[in-house]
């Protein structure tokens, strides 16, 4: 289906059009700069909801592509195109788009213009990474969306944001590099950088596993897997709460989409060969990842090592399909284990970001995100707890918000692969349950602890109205997740089909 | 020599007509009416361009056109290369203006020593006998061996003119030793003989081989390849900025072109021999230009460090040997030219009142100070490190696939470990810029021809960036 309108065009570049007269109103209106950030960015998402009610969910065909050459020598094309899986994840920027705008608004004093164009800038390479179908423009986007973000932590993140930013950059540089290598190798093997293309290239086992290594490199830094994970913490505790929302709920999803779009259809015998080193990577993630998580004294340090266990959701959900094919032939739960995953991937978006945004909230408040300082918040700020707690037990699996959909799946389709996959992967519901709910009670319950905590006061208007919408995201996709499975089914399906077939040659 | 070899040199007839005139016209100005040289010398080179761009009747026929008992050869690969030589001598003589007025170096002598430099660099560019290619050279060199001595009073400029110098005239004994030795082998000077009879006998004859070796080691360290790169950093860090900024760019394409001359032209049937000497150069180039500018607090030796690095990746594509990789490495040395005008258009644009802008501290807070050139230097820091959508990751890209293609996965790997580690001085360079705070907010002051030629030689990063399809495919047509 072409669309008439070139709407996936629309969304990259309007915001990068945005970004640019936002920087034209310059330093000395920052009320401009704002206003205009949020139109434009509330314009993007109006027009993306259109991805939404004009998807064909019956096909895992690409939807709304457009196709032109763009360097023709080298057969690489400006293509773009959404299925079941890319499409969430695009909705996923465009609504968060809006949210850090607004988050923030008063908070953002300095070089506002900048700040607003940077996420501007961001919101329109992710939309890009999200859409793109051809390998070179991939990796266009992917490398693209460093720059804005190093600088959003560099520029307005904390005290250490020099060494966190650099580290940020040059992580995500090296695990990326070798993909280039790897969609270079593709290119001269087809002769074409088109991604759908890539997906019917036969690749001899050898060739395979050097691609699946090259793009687990950039894929598992992006997402982060452990042992590369180590970036995370550092940029999430140094980034503005602006940054550390959009780095959690929607660039750690590339890494996730990452492994979707390239590593499995492209080298699926590699991946089945080697999807132990991914699930046992996915499995310590979960659980030494937990521990690590339940010692944590700062906030967002333990918000941080949180995103990485679930994350290792993401990649069980992917990767454990390759064993209930090889425990029984007609596969049954693996379509559940890679639903799970999105789900967990849309899921983590919106409590990873609300989670972050909780935190920035108080550190707005008391210039502090340490635990020890705080206690009995729920005392003095009512309503904000109540939205906390909520977001909290969301991040601890709790049935009823959209966090449980997406373990309890994965979980459930990891038993039909290996009781031992499954034991090890349900320790998060237990860890979980511990770090998530020990920091509500320390935090927010018991008695106010000190003097600065008894004069917080309550959340304004637009701090509810950014929990309202995410509390609502989260707990519709809780209650109700069965549209956005519609969505993704056909292209689950697909997926499926791509992977149980051999491209050795 | 009759009028039909004169049409085909048309544009170095034009060179060297105007050079002659500025040194004279010089004579008969008075220092304030200087202007008139610098305009004089722009429009020079745009006249140039448009001769260059018209062509030759031949040239489109048969791709190729020689002159002068085929000693001179005019191709697509020469007139594109020349085109943006005459741009980028169109941004020195902006950038320059300013600093030689700002530094009491404004005298005709720039000029005309910068138009016989080029006159030099559209010789070699055009060579197709030995002999060409050696003059071509020289003309370049001893005006470039000037220029970094024009600042005559300064020890700085002074010493790294000599250092320069001498191992810039070694390096030409060592092109002539190897030219020699080649004609020994072939019997010819000119360069399609020297390849037919190179084809004849191959690697077998030790004579053509070390006539190769002396060759590659000229043309090494022409380009400041390690291990012949000892004078870059000191003739980068003593040698006045424009002449820096002229040195690092134009002689750049010449450089290229006279290893296209020579390896692929003249000795092609040695494609394995050449091949094994480039990734040697090329390998500790990369290594040794990245790990070396990481310590640099100077930014002047930094950027030379970087430009080690940079020749280097343009040596990939040379040494991939397919007519893919030529054009790779064609278009990576033209946009390697700009990115280095602009980068030191940028250190020109910070220097003044007698104080060259060399600390990597004086570029603290440049954001605060003025957010559209930090932007614009940010832009062509990107730019070097790699990173889309700027136009040095097409480049970067394209010289990688070449070696990938030609089988050296091995060396793309360790290329693109290294442009990661080269990545963090770039960044520092960014990071000094937007994360810390300035010293002195004092705005910068710059004439407006100024600033709008740096825009634009900073927003090509961008624009060649995201509509590379046209230069790519001019680079690779010509191959």
């Amino acid at each position: 289906m072409t669309s008439s309108l070139p709407l996936l065009s629309i969304l990259i570049w309007l915001p990068l059009l945005g970004a640019v007269l936002v920087l034209l109103a310059g330093n000395q209106r920052p009320a401009v700069a704002r206003w205009l950030a949020l139109l434009v960015a509330s314009v993007t998402l109006l027009l993306s909801l259109q991805l939404w009610t004009g998807f064909d969910t019956t096909t895992a065909a690409m939807q709304f592509t457009e196709l032109k050459a763009w360097i023709p020598v080298f057969n690489v094309n400006y293509h773009l195109g959404v299925d079941g899986f890319s499409m969430p994840l695009i909705l996923l920027t465009t609504i968060f788009g809006v949210l850090v705008i607004v988050a923030g608004w008063e908070v953002i004093k300095d070089r506002v213009h900048q700040y607003m164009a940077a996420f501007l800038v961001l919101q329109a390479a992710l939309t890009g990474v999200f859409a793109a179908l051809d390998g070179l423009l991939f990796y266009v986007f992917f490398e693209a969306m460093l720059v804005p973000m190093f600088l959003l932590i560099g520029v307005w993140g904390g005290p250490n944001r020099v060494y966190a930013a650099v580290k940020f950059f040059l992580y995500t540089f090296l695990g990326s590099v070798f993909m280039l290598i790897g969609l270079i190798y593709l290119y001269l093997q087809s002769g074409s950088f088109n991604i759908l293309e890539w997906h019917e290239l036969g690749l001899s086992m050898t060739e395979q596993k050097w691609i699946f290594l090259g793009m687990l490199a950039a894929f598992a830094v992006k997402i982060p897997m452990w042992p590369v994970h180590t970036w995370l913490p550092d940029a999430h505790v140094e980034a503005p709460t602006g940054g550390s929302i959009i780095l959690a709920a929607v660039m750690l999803k590339v890494g996730g989409y990452g492994f979707i779009r390239f590593s499995l259809p492209i080298t699926p015998d590699a991946s089945a060969m080697l999807d132990w080193v991914v699930i046992g990577l996915s499995l310590i993630a979960v659980v030494y990842i937990g521990f690590v998580a339940l010692v944590q004294t700062d906030m967002k340090k333990l918000i941080a090592y949180s995103s990485i266990t679930h994350m290792g959701f993401v990649t069980l959900g992917l990767f454990i399909a390759f064993s209930i094919f090889r425990a029984s032939p007609d596969g049954f739960g693996a379509a559940m284990g890679v639903e799970g995953a999105m789900m967990q991937m849309i899921s983590h978006g919106f409590i990873s970001g609300a989670l972050f945004f909780v935190v920035g909230v108080l550190y707005d408040r008391m210039h502090s995100r340490d635990i020890a300082d705080y206690g009995g918040v729920a005392n003095v700020m009512p309503w904000f707890s109540m939205f906390a707690v909520l977001f909290f037990m969301a991040n601890a699996g709790l049935p009823g918000t959209s966090g449980f959909v997406g373990e309890f799946m994965v979980i459930l389709a990891s038993f039909n692969a290996s009781i031992w996959i499954a034991f090890f992967a349900t320790f998060t519901l237990i860890l979980g349950a511990a770090y998530n709910l020990w920091l509500v009670k320390r935090v927010f319950f018991g008695e106010v602890r000190n003097e600065k905590v008894s004069r917080l006061r309550d959340i304004n208007s637009r701090e509810v109205f950014i929990l309202t919408v995410l509390a609502v995201a989260v707990l519709t996709i809780g209650l109700y997740p069965q549209p956005l499975l519609n969505v993704m089914h056909a292209s689950v399906e697909h997926l499926l089909q791509q992977i149980t077939q051999t491209k050795i040659i | 020599m009759n009028l039909q070899d004169l049409q085909i040199v048309a544009p170095e007839l034009i060179v060297l007509i105007m050079a002659c005139s500025l040194l004279m016209l010089d004579l008969f100005l008075s220092p304030q009416r200087r202007g008139i040289l610098h305009l004089v010398s722009i429009l020079t080179m745009a006249l140039a361009a448009i001769i260059t761009l018209r062509g030759h009747p031949a040239l489109e026929a048969t791709g190729t056109v020689m002159a002068f008992a085929d000693t001179v050869i005019r191709d697509g690969m020469g007139d594109l290369l020349k085109v943006f030589a005459y741009l980028i001598m169109i941004f020195v003589f902006v950038y320059s203006r300013h600093y030689l007025k700002q530094f009491n170096m404004y005298r005709g002598e720039f000029y005309s020593l910068a138009m016989f430099a080029l006159l030099g660099a559209m010789v070699l560019i055009s060579a197709a006998n030995l002999i060409t290619v050696y003059l071509g050279l020289e003309l370049m060199a001893l005006s470039l061996y000037a220029m970094v001595a024009l600042k005559r009073d300064d020890r700085r400029a002074t010493e790294a003119a000599m250092k320069y110098f001498i191992l810039g005239s070694m390096a030409s004994g060592f092109l002539l030793y190897g030219m020699s030795m080649v004609y020994g082998a072939t019997g010819s000077l000119q360069i399609s003989e020297i390849s037919l009879a190179a084809a004849q006998q191959g690697s077998d004859s030790m004579i053509l081989v070390f006539g190769l070796i002396f060759m590659v080691v000229a043309m090494a360290f022409k380009f400041g390849l390690v291990p012949f790169h000892m004078w870059v950093p000191d003739l980068y860090e003593g040698a006045p900025a424009p002449v820096v900024l002229f040195i690092s760019s134009m002689p750049k394409l010449a450089a290229f072109a006279m290893a296209i001359r020579l390896l692929q032209d003249g000795l092609s049937s040695l494609h394995h021999d050449w091949q094994g000497m480039l990734i040697v150069v090329a390998v500790l180039s990369i290594v040794l230009g990245n790990l070396a500018a990481l310590a640099q607090q100077n930014i002047k030796r930094m950027l030379a460090y970087s430009t080690i690095s940079h020749m280097g990746f343009v040596m990939f594509g040379l040494l991939s040997g397919t007519a893919a990789g030529f054009g790779a490495s064609m278009f990576y040395v033209i946009t390697y030219a700009l990115m280095s005008a602009g980068a030191f258009g940028v250190v020109i644009f910070m220097s003044g009142k007698g104080i060259e802008a060399e600390k990597l501290s004086d570029y603290k807070g440049l954001n605060q100070r003025n957010p559209w050139f930090a932007a614009m230097f940010a832009a062509l820091m990107l730019s070097m490190a790699g990173i889309p959508v700027f136009v040095g990751f097409f480049a970067k890209w394209l010289v990688i696939q070449a070696v990938v293609d030609a089988g050296l996965i091995w060396l793309a790997l360790l290329a693109v470990v290294f442009s990661v580690i080269g990545g963090y001085y770039y960044l520092r360079v960014i990071k000094i810029m937007y994360f810390d705070k300035a010293k002195d907010e004092a705005p910068i002051q710059a004439p407006s021809d100024f600033r709008a030629v740096l825009s634009v030689n900073a927003l090509l990063m961008v624009v060649l960036g995201i509509f590379s399809a046209p230069l790519i495919a001019a680079c690779m047509a010509v191959f």
